[in-house]
């Protein structure tokens, strides 16, 4: 197509770069060939991000931020707007999706060592963008103005109360009054709808930092270093094969089967058995009435485990919080604490595959203690899993170096 | 500011094992499908239930539409007063008299079944019992110190609490269950088939759009499952020749 350009296309070409960008990010844009389906993910976080931003649009055309509309107007979404309630649960179960979607992805980079040199800026982009992420999605949850909403936010406001000597004051100001209340929903409904913006920009830079320094692969091998020359380029990596078509048909293939899967939930069980959309949620916010149970969406349940792990030291919640952030904060670190002189699982040794399986053990296990009521035992083992995903990262410059690694091959094997 | 967040993340725990020692449901076994028995189910809500809880979110018209009643069976059975087709199910009473009568202003009842459940609603409609202490002579296990009277005693009859004794000397005795001691105007079976009624019409009341979505949702599969066939042979396709 390139090669017969129109003359309108070339009127574009000399104003805008179209043509050269199609090529450089798209047509000839040489991804490695031996991609297996965690490649998917990437896309896919793309794809949800995009559901997320659609339906979010159509929803705020009819959604109120107002203490006393918020709850009724989502009833009014899910009852008299003509297809509101499939807007709805797409939004709902989107949210749900993008953090499976983004979760799986970064397993991918810890499988791949794609946080590895030269890829650390692309890796701490991906960091900011889970932290914006995580940001969008707490703003959000307070919208329906249930129950949950209301005392989950309540619950999170509140660490920032517990920060030394200027807490209360952070508190109020993040409220915007002593609790939270309709200026708090007003002020949550503005970040979540700006928020997401902020993201695409984030992405787009995610997008630009991994084209320049070009996509890893399962085998973690730089087919840039490698010989030269394949089909459509005598300069380009001898085992690349351009995005386009191969890999625009391969995502969509992915693409299908995910949205699949986001059918079935959507249509079939909306609410996951309480955990995409929680029971109490269901009832509007009564600042007079604590649930007898307050949990945050499953997303965020490791972090609150970890939060709740952390016994309340010099009578303050603070370390607590301190943790919970740093849990997130490490990943930043990363890419310097991995001294093993091979990137991918694939050719890592058994010390840092166990490390691995049980990092993300201990990932999951605290998700689902975040659920959980506290009890003695589910702090002993929160307390015990949150050591071992600390470990994960704070020991890795040991086990990564003494580890028996196996001999990386010079070509990506299929 | 601190005692809220202490409250809030170590207090949790009591509240819930309160709420997990309460008695077990029982299978409500509503059918969504059945129209009779919703329709059933929501005449016995606009004659037993609406006088206190409204339906704030749901309107008669899209009632009559889901449910199969027409506009003249809806104007004549169903609604009362000067409401209209397109209205909210609202309640006739108000607030201020429930709040001297009952002490408390009846809940809304548009989502009940999905922030308790079907099964909930169900054996609750079935455990009220006889205790003098309370005001209108009647409590209930799944919701105990409940302030309505047994809108539908008459009909079921009356029933006893079932005693365990206390698990510490000098504690009060347990509920441990219900048994009839005096029928009403309705065979057990009959009482139990009107609570399952209503537990439908308000299981539908609380997303009444649940039957088209899961419909819907088969042919978006199918739709899915045919695309995937052709988005899987286009890919064979291009890379057959990537080795």
């Amino acid at each position: 197509m390139s090669a017969e350009k129109t003359e309108n296309l070339s009127w574009i070409d000399k104003r805008f770069p179209l043509t050269e960008t199609w090529r450089a990010h798209l047509s000839e844009y040489f991804a490695p060939k031996n991609l297996n389906f965690w490649s998917f993910f990437g896309s896919l976080a793309i794809l949800t991000l995009v559901i997320q931003i659609v339906t979010g649009i159509w929803l705020a055309m009819n959604y109120k931020p107002d203490a006393t509309l918020a709850f009724g107007s989502v009833e009014y979404i899910m009852r008299d707007v003509d297809w509101g309630w499939l807007i709805r649960y797409m939004h709902s179960t989107g949210a749900s999706a993008f953090f499976i979607v983004i979760y799986l992805h970064m397993f991918r980079a810890l499988l791949w060592g794609s946080y590895r040199k030269p890829r650390e800026l692309l890796w701490m982009i991906g960091v900011v963008i889970y932290l914006a992420m995580m940001a969008t999605a707490f703003f959000g949850y307070l919208l329906p103005w249930g129950q949950m909403s209301y005392w989950g936010a309540q619950v999170i406001v509140n660490l920032f109360a517990a920060v030394p000597v200027v807490g209360d004051d952070l508190s109020v100001w993040v409220r915007g009054d002593y609790v939270i209340s309709d200026a708090t929903l007003n002020r949550f409904f503005a970040f979540h709808f700006l928020l997401p913006f902020v993201l695409v920009g984030l992405v787009f830079l995610h997008i630009v930092a991994l084209h320049h320094v070009g996509s890893n692969n399962p085998d973690g091998i730089e087919i840039k270093e490698g010989p030269k020359g394949n089909r459509w380029s005598d300069k380009a990596p001898a085992d690349g094969i351009p995005f386009h078509p191969y890999y625009t048909v391969k995502d969509l293939m992915g693409v299908v089967v995910f949205l699949a899967l986001f059918a079935l939930v959507l249509f079939f069980m909306p609410t996951f058995g309480g955990l995409f959309l929680e029971a109490p949620n269901f009832q509007p916010a009564n600042p007079m009435q604590t649930p007898p149970h307050i949990a945050p969406v499953w997303y965020f349940t490791p972090f609150y485990a970890m939060l709740r792990a952390i016994p309340p030291m010099w009578g303050s919640q603070f370390p607590g919080v301190v943790v919970m952030f740093a849990a997130i904060l490490i990943m930043f670190a990363l890419p310097w604490l991995d001294r093993s002189p091979v990137k991918s699982m694939r050719y890592k040794g058994p010390l840092f595959k166990g490390a691995l399986a049980i990092f993300a053990v201990s990932f999951v296990a605290l998700a689902w203690l975040g659920i959980q009521p506290a009890s003695d035992l589910y702090t002993l083992l929160s307390q015990i899993f949150t050591g071992l995903y600390f470990a994960f990262f704070i020991l890795m410059p040991i086990y990564s170096s003494i580890d028996k690694t196996k001999p990386v091959p010079e070509r990506v094997t299929s | 500011m601190r005692k809220v967040i202490i409250a809030a993340l170590l207090l949790l725990a009591p509240g819930l094992l309160l709420a997990s020692e309460t008695a077990h449901l029982e299978d409500a076994d509503i059918d969504l499908r059945d129209q009779a028995s919703l329709q059933r189910g929501a005449k016995y809500y606009v004659n037993y239930c609406q006088g206190c809880h409204s339906l704030q979110y749901m309107r008669y018209n899209r009632l009559a539409k889901d449910l199969g009643i027409d506009m003249v069976t809806l104007r004549e059975t169903l609604i009362f007063g000067d409401a209209k087709p397109g209205d909210l199910m609202t309640k006739s009473m108000r607030d201020e008299d429930a709040l001297k009568w009952f002490g408390v202003v009846p809940p809304d009842l548009t989502l009940v079944t999905r922030w308790r459940s079907p099964d909930w609603v169900y054996t609750y409609l079935k455990s009220f019992y006889m205790d003098d202490t309370r005001p209108y002579g009647v409590n209930n296990i799944l919701f105990p110190l409940v302030g309505m009277p047994h809108v539908l005693g008459d009909l079921q009859g009356k029933q006893e609490a079932v005693l365990e004794p206390a698990h510490e000397p000098g504690g009060e005795p347990i509920v441990e269950g219900v048994k009839l001691v005096e029928q009403g105007s309705l065979s057990p079976a009959e009482y139990d088939a009107m609570v399952r009624d209503i537990t439908a019409f308000l299981t539908y009341a609380g997303e009444p759009v649940q039957l088209l979505r899961q419909r819907l949702g088969m042919y978006v599969l199918l739709f899915l499952g045919v695309l995937f066939v052709f988005a899987y042979l286009l890919k064979k396709e291009y890379w057959k020749d990537i080795h």
